[in-house]
């Protein structure tokens, strides 16, 4: 949208390049600064250090057992998470002894902020792997509870009245009616959970005890001073998050082709 | 719609001045109650086996004090000024931050939406940024920042930043075409567009990313208390947690979720005030 209504188009290679322009310009501007001498090398290794050490965790191996720590982490807590995420939110969604009984407190719980959950969850699980994967499952299940209640709560009116015409049992009406025509909410809750499971896996691998993963990495970083390292984690730590929901939104796609975004 | 608004005001109203009999009010009072009831139910059976194990040392107190502790505790918080004082130093840092974040990410939003020079030039960048939640960012803004007020309003002020760009740059995008034309037969000035059809046209767009900003914020708030702080929300919940205080921790998580609840619930109110103009489908 321009000011002027009939806006100037723009071929999409020109859009390519301009959008190399800033990052070019950050990197060339922080490289020219770590070389100037100006600042502390430690706050602000050169490039080729970062790239250095990305090389030499890449090919030690450690970089990717820690990511494979912190995926597994991820991966179980979201498992539980939306699979106890779905029985509850099914359960809230077409029972409505259950929806009365729950749903407020449930909306009461989630105003939480999620990563206020932290320090009751490690002194009641602990502070090894159990804790985290608590943590993480937690994180999934909110999103996967609220959208599935939404989702049914949302069925149209008149769908509904199909099924009351065809004289379906409850049965029928929430295997034909009612989840099909949640399912969309149903994937967006589960769509969150991965992105929030993996949130709360940063979360927990920054906030409870310290161990491998990802998140480790970069707190060790932290403490030692290493930038490199630590610049190296949030690049992972972006990277990963960007593939999880990349992944989530064409497996979406996949499971509902009929609905485009 | 007005016409329609009319018509549900003077339902309401003959509604009201309908005669009340006693069966009529017996059963409107019947109809607000029974969702307190039902409401009721869950802690009716919860407090009870809570008391009782508490009572009977099912669990240790470390793990699960009683519910009169947890009430006396913040009682006793209250009374001290306590939970005042840190509930206040965590609410100013959130509005900083948050404030910092939506001056910049509205004024840079509105430039994206507005040019799609600015955006192609922007965009790239701005996303590989947003990718890294705020939470991630802690680590490496500790190393440049320390541990001072400046990492919290920075780190709080990302978090609100990436939504409300998000929200603002699409909300300008999304005003109709048709709407800008009408700006031009009415040969509206730039400034009188801006004004008088994109601002009102996207506010409902911009709103929405200020809520998801405020709600990012409130996190980011808790998360970054909770690694560097000596005083506030998050701090609490730390040091609840290394005392083994849990009654502690439980009203630092009440509170969070009550300021989280009431923030959000201003801001709705200040956007319905601010679309009271919009016409709903509905």
């Amino acid at each position: 949208m321009t000011l002027n209504s009939a806006g100037s188009e723009t071929t999409p290679r020109l859009a390519f390049f301009r959008g190399l322009v800033l990052p070019v310009v950050f990197l060339m501007l922080w490289e020219l600064s770590s070389h100037s001498g100006l600042f502390n090398p430690q706050f602000l290794p050169p490039l080729e250090k970062v790239g250095a050490t990305a090389w030499r965790e890449l090919t030690n191996g450690e970089l990717l057992s820690d990511l494979m720590v912190s995926l597994r982490r991820d991966l179980t807590g979201f498992a539980i998470g939306t699979g106890l995420g779905v029985a509850v939110g099914l359960l809230l969604g077409l029972s409505r002894i259950a929806d009365r009984i729950f749903t407020r407190w449930f909306n009461g719980l989630k105003q939480i902020a999620l990563l206020a959950w932290i320090p009751l969850i490690s002194i009641w699980f602990g502070f090894d792997e159990s804790a985290k994967v608590v943590f993480v499952a937690l994180a999934a299940a909110i999103p996967v509870i609220l959208n599935i209640v939404e989702g049914i709560r949302l069925t149209s009116r008149k769908i509904i009245e199909v099924g009351e015409v065809f004289r379906f049992n409850r049965r029928q009406l929430i295997f034909l009616i009612y989840l099909p025509s949640a399912m969309p909410s149903i994937l967006t809750g589960i769509h969150l959970a991965l992105i929030y499971s993996w949130l709360a896996t940063i979360g927990a691998e920054y906030f409870m005890a310290a161990g491998p993963g990802i998140g480790g990495l970069v707190i060790a970083g932290r403490e030692r001073f290493e930038m490199d390292l630590v610049l190296l984690g949030i690049v992972v730590l972006g990277a990963v998050g960007f593939t999880i929901d990349r992944l989530a939104t064409w497996l979406e796609y996949r499971v509902i082709p009929w609905r485009r975004l | 719609m007005s016409s329609e608004l009319a018509i549900s005001r003077s339902i309401e109203q003959s509604d009201l001045a309908a005669p009340n009999t006693g069966a009529q009010l017996l059963r409107r009072t019947w109809r607000a109650v029974v969702p307190i009831l039902w409401g009721l139910v869950l802690p009716a059976v919860v407090l009870p086996v809570w008391f009782s194990g508490a009572y009977w040392g099912w669990l240790p107190e470390q793990i699960l004090p009683t519910p009169a502790e947890v009430w006396g505790t913040l009682l006793e918080m209250l009374r001290s000024g306590e939970l005042k004082m840190h509930t206040g130093i965590s609410l100013l840092r959130v509005i900083c931050g948050f404030a910092a974040g939506t001056v910049v990410g509205v004024a840079l939003g509105a430039a994206m939406g507005l040019s799609s020079r600015i955006d192609d030039y922007v965009r790239p960048f701005f996303t590989a940024i947003a990718q890294v939640p705020a939470l991630a960012w802690i680590p490496l803004a500790m190393l440049l920042l320390g541990i001072g007020e400046a990492l919290k309003i920075v780190v709080i002020a990302k978090a609100a930043f990436v939504p409300v760009v998000m929200n603002t740059s699409a909300g300008i995008r999304n005003v109709p075409k048709e709407f800008v034309e009408v700006g031009d037969t009415f040969q509206f000035s730039a400034w009188q567009k801006l004004r008088l059809v994109v601002l009102p046209g996207s506010i409902p767009s911009i709103f929405t990313g200020l809520r998801y900003g405020l709600t990012h914020a409130w996190i980011a708030l808790v998360s970054v208390e909770l690694v560097a702080s000596s005083e506030g929300l998050g701090y609490l919940l730390v040091w609840g947690r290394q005392m083994f205080w849990l009654d502690t921790v439980l009203v630092s998580m009440i509170v969070i979720g009550l300021v989280g609840f009431v923030t959000d619930k201003v801001l709705a109110v200040v956007e319905q005030h601010l679309q009271r103009w919009r016409i709903d489908d509905a």
